[in-house]
C-alpha cells in the first residue's frame, strides 16, 4: 500500500505534459529517473544501485545477461514490484502507483492477451481500459501492424510471431507516455524486427520514450541508444 | 519513518537488537510465567472451593478461560502485526504473524478441548452448534488457514504478506466469538468475568483465573521471543549479524 | 462510449469476461452437472423417506451450490495472471477494485445463476414444498452473490500458490459457515411456518457490504500476489 500523495505531487500531477499535443521537453526534464535503485529478494541483491534518466524522445535500452534483473527493472518501473531502495522519479515526482496509472505501459514475456479472444476483442478491451490515441482506431491499427485479415481470429491459432504483433498493436493504441519493452524482438522474423524499430521510432518522435530491454550487447535499434547495464 | 514512533522502538525492529532484547527477556518471561502457573493452579484446584451445582468438576475452567481468552488475544496480536507488516513492510512484524498463528491454534485447540471435556458431564454432551463453539471452531480453521496459506508460497515475505492480509480478513470473527452469548441463545454460560464492572464469580475461584491469565500471556511472550529468535536467524542466514552469533561463530570454528 | 472512461473500461471487462466464458460455454455445465449429481446421492444414502428428504432439501441444496461453486472458483484469476492480462489492469488508469468487480459480477452471471435455476429443481426432487423453496430462491440469490465476493479474495490470495484448490476449499468454508447458517436458517424458519425474513435481512446487509467491501480487499490482494 502506498502512502497519500503529497500537495508537491498533486501540482506535479497538474502540470503533467499532455502528450496530445507533444511539445517535445528539453534535455533537462527527464520523463522517469531513477537514483542509487537496488532491488533485493530476501538476501540477495537482484540489481543495484542503478542511476538512470530517460528523456522524451528518447530509447534507452537495458544490458545484461539471463537472471541480471532486466525484467525485474521493467516491472519495477512499471509499478508491479514494491518499490524498496533509491528514487524513483515521474516528471520529477516520486513514481506513485495512481499517479502513473496509464503513462507507463509494460510488454513483458506474457503477453497479456487472451488466447480465446480475437486480436480486435483483445485491442477493444485496452482500448476500454486505456482509452485511445487520438486519430488511431483498433482496426486499422491491426491493419497497419501486419494483421489485416487476422482480426477475428482467436489468437490461439496465431504464429508465434502474429501473436507478438498482436501484442505490439496495444501499445500502438493506447496513450501511454513510457513504453518498457522486455525482449520484444523475441519471436520475430526480420520484417518483425524491423517493425518494431519502426513503431519506436513513431512513438519517440510523438514525444514519447522507451525503455528496452535485450540480450547482450546486440541491438537493432537505429542509431545508439544510451544503456543501462545491469550486472548480477 | 514516521516522527511518533518512539526511538527505542524502531530501533528495536531491527532484527539483531530484537534479538538480542529478546534473548535476554526470554527467559524472565519463562520463568516467571512456571511460577505463576503454579500459584495460579494451587489456588485454583486446591484452594478454590468447589462450585455449589457442578462441584470439581469446574476446575477446568482454570486452563478453559485462560486458554479462549489467549486465542482471541493472539489472533488480535497476528491482526495489528498484520496490519503493520502490510503498510509498513516491517520484517519483523511478518515474522510475528507466523510465528503467532501457530501458538493462537494451539491455544484454541486447548480451548476447544478443554470445553468439550467439560460439556460432557455438565451439559451431557461433547459437542453442540451454538454460536459460541462455532465461532470459536471458525477461529480455529482461520489459525489453519493462516498457517497454510504462509507455506504454500515460495517466496517466505509475499507469503507473510498474504497470510497477514488473511488474518485481517478473519479479524472480523473476533467480536462475533466473543459477543455470540449476548447475541444468540446458546448452550455456552454468558460473560461473568468482566473488565468494566463487577464479575459475577466468587473473588476466591476468581483470583486463581486472573493469575492463570497472566500466566499464559508470560508463557505466550517467552514462546513468541524464543519462535521469532529462531525465525529470524532462519530468515537473515546469511548476513553478519548472525555470522557473528557466539553459536554460529563457535559451530564454525570446530 | 468514450474509450477510457470508467464506464467503458467497466463495460469492456464485463463484456471480455461473458465472451471468454461463453467461448467455453461447455465449462458452464459443469458445476450445474456437479450439484445434480451430488444432490442424487442424498436419496440414495439415506433412502426414500421424503419427510427427511424435505426436511433436508434447504441445507442441502445451499452446500450444494456453495461446493459447486468451490469448484469454478480456482479458475478465476488463474489465467488472467498467467498470461500476463491481469498486470494490464494493475497498470491502467483505473481503479483496480472496479475492475476486479466487474470481473466478479461476471463469475457470479456464468457459474452462480445456473446453480441459481437448478437450485430449486434439487430442492423439489427433495420435495421441498412451495413456500420455503420460494424462500430458497431468495436466499441463493442473496448468498450466491456473498459467496462470490468472498471467494474472489482468498483465490486473490491463493493464487499464486501451488496447490491452490485445496488451500483455497479450506480456507474458504470456515468463513462461509455464517452466510450457510443464515441461509439454510431462513429456509428451515420458512418451513416451520416461522417468520424467515430476519436471516434474509442479515445476509442482505452482508451482502451490501460485501460489495462494497470484497472488491477492495481483492485488489489489494492480488497487489500482494502479483508482488513477486
Amino acid at each position: 500500500m502506498d502512502t497519500a500523495r503529497t500537495a508537491k505531487d498533486n501540482r506535479s500531477f497538474m502540470m503533467r505534459t499532455d502528450l496530445s499535443n507533444p511539445t517535445l521537453p528539453g534535455e533537462s526534464d527527464p520523463l522517469l529517473e531513477g537514483r542509487d535503485v537496488t532491488f533485493r529478494r530476501g538476501d540477495e541483491t537482484v540489481f543495484g544501485p542503478i542511476d538512470f534518466a530517460l528523456h522524451a524522445g528518447e530509447v534507452m535500452l537495458v544490458e545484461g545477461d539471463n537472471g541480471s534483473g532486466k525484467t525485474t527493472l521493467l516491472r519495477l518501473l512499471a509499478g508491479l514490484l514494491h518499490h524498496q531502495e533509491g528514487d524513483i522519479l515521474l516528471h520529477g515526482a516520486p513514481l506513485d502507483r495512481l499517479y502513473a496509472a496509464g503513462e507507463i505501459i509494460l510488454l513483458g514475456h506474457h503477453l497479456g492477451l487472451k488466447f480465446d479472444l480475437s486480436p480486435l476483442e483483445n485491442l477493444r478491451v485496452a482500448e476500454g481500459l486505456y482509452g485511445r490515441r487520438q486519430g488511431t482506431e483498433p482496426v486499422t491499427v491491426l491493419a497497419g501492424i501486419g494483421l489485416a485479415g487476422y482480426e477475428h481470429e482467436p489468437v490461439r491459432r496465431l504464429s508465434a510471431g502474429q501473436k507478438k504483433r498482436a501484442a505490439l498493436a496495444r501499445l500502438v493504441l493506447i496513450p501511454a507516455a513510457i513504453w518498457l519493452l522486455d525482449e520484444p524482438y523475441a519471436n520475430l522474423d526480420r520484417e518483425g524486427i524491423s517493425l518494431v524499430n519502426r513503431l519506436v521510432e513513431q512513438h519517440i518522435h510523438r514525444g514519447g520514450a522507451a525503455l528496452v530491454t535485450s540480450h547482450g550487447a546486440v541491438t537493432y535499434l537505429n542509431g545508439e541508444p544510451r544503456r543501462i547495464r545491469l550486472s548480477a | 519513518m514516521a516522527n511518533w514512533i518512539p526511538h527505542w522502538l524502531h530501533r528495536l525492529s531491527s532484527p539483531p537488537t530484537f534479538y538480542r532484547f529478546a534473548g535476554k527477556v526470554r527467559p524472565w518471561c519463562f520463568w516467571l510465567a512456571v511460577v505463576t502457573a503454579l500459584v495460579g493452579l494451587y489456588g485454583g484446584l486446591v484452594m478454590a472451593p468447589p462450585d455449589y451445582q457442578q462441584g470439581d468438576v469446574f476446575r477446568i475452567i482454570y486452563i478453559h478461560v485462560p486458554s479462549a481468552w489467549m486465542s482471541l488475544f493472539i489472533y488480535a496480536t497476528m491482526a495489528v502485526a498484520a496490519f503493520i507488516a502490510l503498510v509498513w513492510r516491517i520484517k519483523l512484524a511478518e515474522v510475528v504473524i507466523v510465528q503467532s498463528a501457530p501458538l493462537g491454534a494451539a491455544f484454541t485447540f486447548i480451548t476447544l478441548v478443554t470445553g468439550s471435556i467439560w460439556g460432557e458431564p455438565t451439559w451431557g454432551t461433547w459437542w453442540t452448534w451454538g454460536a459460541r463453539l462455532t465461532s470459536e471452531l471458525v477461529l480455529l480453521f482461520l489459525y489453519l488457514g493462516v498457517i497454510g496459506l504462509y507455506h504454500a508460497f515460495e517466496d517466505r515475505r509475499q507469503g507473510a504478506r498474504a497470510a497477514g492480509f488473511l488474518a485481517i480478513i478473519g479479524a472480523i470473527n473476533l467480536p462475533i466469538v466473543h459477543y455470540s452469548v449476548q447475541w444468540w441463545n446458546t448452550l455456552h454460560q454468558g460473560t461473568t468475568v468482566r473488565l468494566f464492572g463487577p464479575s459475577t464469580i466468587d473473588p476466591r475461584m476468581l483470583w486463581p483465573l486472573l493469575v492463570m491469565a497472566l500466566a499464559t500471556h508470560l508463557y505466550w511472550a517467552a514462546s513468541l521471543l524464543g519462535r521469532m529468535r529462531t525465525d529470524l536467524v532462519d530468515l537473515e542466514g546469511g548476513k553478519q549479524w548472525v555470522r557473528e552469533l557466539p553459536q554460529v561463530k563457535g559451530r564454525a570454528s570446530q | 462510449m468514450k474509450p477510457g472512461t470508467t464506464r467503458a473500461a467497466c463495460w469492456a471487462i464485463l463484456r471480455r469476461d461473458l465472451t471468454l466464458a461463453w467461448r467455453r460455454r461447455g465449462d458452464m455445465a459443469l458445476p450445474v452437472l456437479y450439484a445434480l449429481i451430488v444432490a442424487t446421492l442424498f436419496p440414495f444414502a439415506l433412502g426414500p423417506d421424503n419427510a427427511l428428504l424435505a426436511r433436508i432439501a434447504g441445507g442441502v441444496v445451499l452446500v450444494i451450490v456453495l461446493l459447486a461453486m468451490l469448484l469454478a472458483f480456482d479458475a478465476l484469476f488463474r489465467s488472467d495472471i498467467e498470461d500476463g492480462s491481469l498486470e494490464q489492469w494493475l497498470m491502467a488508469p483505473q481503479p483496480l477494485a472496479l475492475l476486479v468487480g466487474m470481473k466478479i459480477l461476471a463469475h457470479w452471471l456464468t457459474t452462480a445463476l445456473p446453480l441459481i435455476i437448478i437450485g430449486p429443481v434439487i430442492a423439489s426432487m427433495l420435495h421441498l414444498p412451495t413456500h420455503p423453496l420460494h424462500v430458497l430462491e431468495l436466499a441463493l440469490l442473496l448468498a450466491t452473490p456473498l459467496l462470490s465476493l468472498l471467494g474472489a479474495v482468498l483465490v486473490a490470495l491463493t493464487a499464486g500458490t501451488r496447490r491452490s484448490g485445496m488451500l483455497l476449499a479450506l480456507m474458504l468454508l470456515p468463513l462461509c459457515v455464517p452466510v450457510v447458517i443464515f441461509a439454510a436458517g431462513a429456509v428451515l424458519a420458512a418451513q416451520q411456518g416461522l417468520p424467515w425474513i430476519a436471516p434474509m435481512a442479515w445476509l442482505g446487509a452482508a451482502l451490501a457490504l460485501g460489495i462494497i467491501l470484497a472488491p477492495l480487499a481483492c485488489a489489494a490482494a492480488l497487489r500482494i500476489t502479483l508482488d513477486s
